[in-house]
C-alpha cells in the first residue's frame, strides 16, 4: 500500500501543514473521532494524527499536524508525491454522534482541524454547528473557511485581536452558553490547558462536554497500556475506549503530566536531528 | 559407538553463553548454540527408547528420537526434515519452548541423569540449516506447490499460531493473506520476546520463507478496524484464521498505577524491541531509562523486562513476585540465566501502592509481604498477606507482568463471536471453528497468555481442517 501524498498545503509555513493521503481503506471505514498511528522512516517511531477528514470517493484522509518533535519534522519533510512508510487505521471509537440539536464544537490551534471532521459530522446529521475556534493571532488561525462552508456560526477568538474576539476561546464558549439554552453539546479539542478550560467552563452549565485526549500512544490497539487515562475514577485506554471522553470526568492533571513522561528524550532526539539536518 | 553409550552416561553438554558480565551490556544472544562437536555428542547420549515419551511432552509431537537417531548419524539434512514434519518455526521453539516441562521434563534420562538437550538439538539443527540457507535445497524450491489465487485464506495477526498456520496451508497450494496490526510481522516473537532470547533475524527469516510460498504479508491491516471478517468473505476469502493474540495489558488496581514510571511489561518491551528503543536515539522510539527497577511478576514476561532493563543501564533490578522462587512459572533457563545476571528476587511480596513526587514521577512501591499458603487451583501454594508486614522500596520504573487479556478490537468489531467467560474465543477442540461458520481461530485469543509452541499447534490444527475443506482431503 503506497499511503502516497497527493496534496500538501503548508497551513502555516514551518509548523502545521496539512496532507490529503491515498489510503482507499482507510477512508472507506474512516469516522468522525478516528485517528490513524503513522511511521516516517524504518527507524522512526510510531504517532497517532487525528483524521481530519475523509474522502471516501475519492479513497482519501487528510491529516494535519504541528511540528513538535523529530517524527513530525520528518513528516514535514515529505512532499507531494512521496509515500509514508506505515499508516494505519481508522483507529478508535468514532465520535458518537445522532441529532440532539445544537452542538458547539470548540477547537484551538492545531486541534480545530481535528474537530473539523467531528462538526462535519454533527452537520451532516443535521445539527446546529456552532464552530468555537481560537489561536494566537488571526495567521494562525486554522479551517476558518473550511468551518464556514457548512457552519451557521463561526465564533473566532485570538490572542492579540488581530481577528475576532480578543482572549481566549471559553470565553467565546461562555457567552455563546449564556445566550442559548438550548446547547445539546459541547465538543472540545486542543491542547491539554484549553481542553480542561472547556470543561471547566461547560461545568456550571450543565451541558454534555466532550474532550478528545491526545495521550502517548504506542501500538494504538490496546495492548500496551501507554495511552491509559483517568476518567470517573477509572483507568481507560484512550486508544481503544476513546480517543473521546466526558470532559466532566477526566483526570487532566495526571494527562498532562504523563504527557511529559519520555520528554527528555525527545529533546535528544529533536536535537540530534537538527544538527544533522542543519 | 552405540555399545559404550549404555555404560557411561555421559554429562548433558552445557550450552555455550555469553558471560554475565559481557552479555548484560549487550543485547546480543546469551546463549550462544552448540557446535557441531557438542551437539553430536549430546545426540549420543540418548537412549533412542523403544516408546520414547518425549514426543508425548511435545505439544506438536516432533518426531524427536527419529531426528536425534539422524543426528546420531551426524545427518543434519536428515533431522531438519524430520522435525520440519510438524514444526515449522524450529528454531524458534528450540529457544523459547519451556523443554523443561515439555519433552526434556518426559525423558527418561531425567530420572537419574539429567534429560537429552532436545530443545538444543532442534534449535542447532535448525541454525545449521539457516546458516546453510539450504531451506530451498529441502523444501525443493521448483516442487513448491502451485499456489491457487482462487482458493484463499486470511489469516489476522502474524504471531506463531497464524504464521503455521499460513505455513501449513501455502505447502498445500492454497493462497493465504496474513493481516498484521502492527508495522512488522511475528507477534510476541518480535514486539515481546527480546533479541537476546530471539534474534528477530530468525523470525524474519521464517516470514521471509513464507512469502516464498506467496504468502502475502500485509502489515498496518487492524482486523476489525481496517478490514473485517465480512470485508473479508466478500473479497472471497474462503475462511478467515484470527490469532489476534492476548496482549491486552492487566495492572493490579493499585494507588499511583499511571505515575510516570510504572509501564505494563508490553509497553516497555514493545518500544524497546519493536521500536528498537535499545539503539535509541538511532532509533526514534525512546525506551524508559530506570536506574532502580522493580519488575512485578515471575513469569518469562517478568524475566525478559527485568534483564532488558539491566542491559538499558539500570543499577538495580529486583522481579517482586508473591510466591516463592519455586513456583514462579518462567522458563527455568531465563530465570537462571536472570539470577546470574544479578537481577534480584524479592519473593513473598507484592505491590500495595506506588508513590510519587509533586511531578507526577514514580519515586517507591509500598509491598505487603506475603507468606505461602495451601496450594490453589493452579496446584501451587497460595500467597497470603501478612497482615501489617508492609515495606517500602525506592524504585524509578516498575514494570507490571501479571498477565494479560484478549485483545479486543477484533472481538469487539464481531460480536457474533462467541467468547467464554474470560472473553476468550470459543472454539470446537478438534477443528478450531468459532461459533461463525468457516471462521477459525488459535493461539493466545483461544487459551490465553500460553506458549509459542500451544499457539502453533492451534494454527496447524485449524490448517488442516481448512486444507480438508478447501482441498476435499482428509488429513
Ligand atoms: C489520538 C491522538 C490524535 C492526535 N492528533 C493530532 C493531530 O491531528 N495533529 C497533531 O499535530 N498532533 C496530534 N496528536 C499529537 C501527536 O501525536 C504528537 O504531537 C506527536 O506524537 C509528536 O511527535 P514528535 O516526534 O514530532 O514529537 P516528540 O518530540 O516526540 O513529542 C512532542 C510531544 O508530543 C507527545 N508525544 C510524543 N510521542 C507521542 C506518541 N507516540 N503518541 C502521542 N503523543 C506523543 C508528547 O506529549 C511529547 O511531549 C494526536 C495525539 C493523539 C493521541
Ligand atoms: C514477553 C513475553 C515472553 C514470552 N516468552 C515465551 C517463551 O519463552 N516461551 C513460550 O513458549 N512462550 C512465551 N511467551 C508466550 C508466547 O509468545 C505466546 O503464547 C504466543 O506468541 C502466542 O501466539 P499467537 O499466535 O496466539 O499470538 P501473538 O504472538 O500474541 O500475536 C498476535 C498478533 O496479532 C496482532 N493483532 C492483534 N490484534 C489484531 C487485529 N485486530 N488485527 C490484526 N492483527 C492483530 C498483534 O499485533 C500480534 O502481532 C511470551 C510472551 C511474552 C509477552
Ligand atoms: S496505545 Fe497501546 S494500549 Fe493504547
Amino acid at each position: 500500500m503506497p499511503n502516497t501524498i497527493l496534496h500538501k498545503a503548508k497551513l502555516i509555513p514551518g509548523q502545521t501543514s496539512k496532507l490529503v493521503i491515498d489510503a482507499p481503506l482507510i477512508a472507506a471505514k474512516a469516522k468522525p473521532g478516528n485517528f490513524v498511528i503513522l511511521r516516517v522512516t524504518d527507524k522512526g517511531e510510531r504517532i497517532p494524527l487525528t483524521i481530519a477528514d475523509v474522502d471516501a470517493g475519492a479513497g482519501t484522509i487528510t491529516i494535519v499536524y504541528l511540528v513538535l518533535g523529530k517524527t513530525t519534522a520528518l513528516l514535514e519533510e515529505l512532499d507531494q508525491g512521496d509515500d509514508i512508510l506505515d499508516l494505519c487505521g481508522p483507529l478508535g471509537q468514532p465520535t458518537h454522534i445522532e441529532k440532539c440539536g445544537t452542538v458547539i464544537c470548540v477547537g484551538g490551534g492545531t486541534g480545530i482541524a481535528a474537530m473539523h471532521h467531528i462538526a462535519k459530522g454533527h452537520h451532516m446529521a443535521g445539527n446546529h454547528v456552532v464552530a468555537v475556534i481560537g489561536a494566537r493571532s488571526k495567521d494562525l488561525l486554522l479551517f476558518h473557511d473550511e468551518l464556514t462552508a457548512f457552519c451557521p456560526e463561526v465564533l473566532v477568538s485570538t490572542d492579540d485581536g488581530s481577528f475576532g474576539h480578543k482572549g481566549l476561546v471559553t470565553e467565546v464558549l461562555e457567552d455563546r452558553l449564556k445566550s442559548d439554552d438550548s446547547v445539546a453539546e459541547v465538543v472540545g479539542i486542543g491542547p491539554v490547558p484549553m481542553m480542561a478550560a472547556v470543561a471547566k467552563t461547560t461545568k456550571p452549565f450543565g451541558v454534555k462536554t466532550t474532550v478528545s485526549l491526545n495521550s502517548i500512544m504506542v501500538d494504538g490497539i490496546g495492548m500496551c497500556g501507554a495511552c491509559r487515562v483517568t476518567v470517573g475514577g477509572e483507568v481507560k485506554f484512550a486508544c481503544v475506549d476513546g480517543p473521546e471522553f466526558d470532559g466532566q470526568q477526566v483526570d487532566f492533571m495526571e494527562l498532562r503530566q504523563r504527557l511529559a513522561s519520555f520528554r527528555d528524550q525527545e529533546s535528544i532526539s529533536y536535537e540530534e536531528y537538527k544538527k544533522s539536518h542543519g | 559407538m552405540a555399545e559404550k553409550k549404555k555404560k557411561i552416561i555421559p554429562k548433558r553438554i552445557p550450552m555455550p553463553n555469553q558471560s554475565p558480565g559481557d552479555r548484560i551490556r549487550n543485547f546480543g544472544e546469551v546463549a550462544l548454540g552448540y557446535g557441531r562437536e557438542q551437539a553430536f555428542a549430546e545426540a549420543e547420549r540418548c537412549l533412542q527408547c523403544k516408546d520414547p515419551k518425549c514426543v508425548a511432552g511435545c505439544p506438536v509431537e516432533v518426531p524427536i528420537k527419529d531426528f536425534i537417531a539422524k543426528l546420531q548419524d551426524q545427518d543434519i539434512e536428515g533431522a531438519y526434515e524430520v522435525i520440519k514434519t510438524t514444526n515449522s518455526l524450529p528454531a524458534v521453539c528450540g529457544r523459547v519452548c519451556p523443554q523443561e516441562v515439555q519433552c526434556e521434563g518426559q525423558c527418561i534420562m531425567g530420572k537419574k541423569h539429567q534429560p537429552v538437550a532436545i530443545g538444543r538439538l532442534e534449535r542447532f539443527v535448525a541454525d545449521e540449516y539457516m546458516a546453510l540457507s539450504a531451506c530451498d535445497q529441502i523444501t525443493g524450491k521448483p516442487e513448491c506447490p502451485l499456489i491457487d489465487p482462487d482458493n484463499k485464506v486470511a489469516c489476522i495477526g502474524s504471531g506463531p499460531s497464524s504464521l503455521t498456520c499460513a505455513g501449513y496451508l501455502s505447502s498445500r497450494g492454497i493462497k493465504v493473506s496474513v493481516f498484521e496490526a502492527l508495522h512488522e510481522p511475528g507477534g510476541v516473537l518480535v514486539y515481546g520476546i527480546p533479541e537476546f532470547r530471539l534474534p528477530k533475524a530468525i523470525v524474519r527469516a521464517e516470514v521471509e520463507a513464507l512469502k516464498e510460498q506467496e504468502v502475502d504479508i500485509e502489515v498496518n491491516m487492524v482486523g476489525g478496524k481496517t478490514i473485517e471478517v465480512q470485508d473479508l468473505f466478500d473479497q472471497g476469502y474462503k475462511a478467515v484464521f484470527i490469532g489476534v493474540g492476548a496482549g491486552l495489558p492487566r495492572f493490579l488496581g493499585n494507588e499511583g498505577e499511571n505515575l510516570i514510571g510504572v509501564f505494563s511489561a508490553n509497553e516497555y518491551l514493545t518500544r524497546i524491541n519493536l521500536g528498537r528503543g535499545y539503539a535509541f536515539p538511532e532509533y526514534d522510539t525512546p525506551p524508559f531509562p530506570g536506574r532502580n527497577v522493580a519488575v512485578i511478576g515471575g513469569g518469562n514476561v517478568a524475566m525478559d523486562a527485568a534483564r532488558t532493563a539491566l542491559r538499558l543501564g539500570a543499577d538495580t533490578v529486583s522481579i517482586v513476585y508473591r510466591r516463592s522462587q519455586d513456583e514462579m512459572p518462567a522458563r527455568k533457563e531465563e530465570l537462571e540465566h536472570a539470577i546470574e545476571e544479578g537481577v534480584r528476587l524479592r519473593c513473598l511480596c507484592g505491590p500495595l501502592a506506588f508513590i510519587g513526587d509533586e511531578n507526577g514521577k514514580l519515586t517507591g512501591m509500598r509491598l505487603q509481604k506475603m507468606e505461602l499458603g495451601d496450594p490453589d487451583d493452579s496446584g501451587r501454594c497460595s500467597p497470603v498477606c501478612i497482615e501489617g508486614a508492609e515495606e517500602e522500596i525506592a524504585c524509578d520504573l516498575a514494570i507490571m507482568a501479571v498477565g494479560t487479556g484478549p485483545n479486543r478490537v477484533m472481538l469487539e468489531a464481531t460480536p457474533e463471536l462467541g467468547l467464554n467467560k474470560w472473553g476468550y474465543i470459543v472454539v470446537n477442540e478438534e477443528t478450531g471453528e468459532t461459533s461463525i461458520p468457516n471462521v477459525f481461530a488459535g493461539g493466545d485469543i483461544v487459551t490465553g497468555s500460553a506458549t509459542v509452541i500451544s499457539a502453533m499447534g492451534a494454527g496447524r490444527r485449524a490448517a488442516k481442517e481448512i486444507a480438508n475443506r478447501l482441498l476435499g482431503t482428509s488429513d
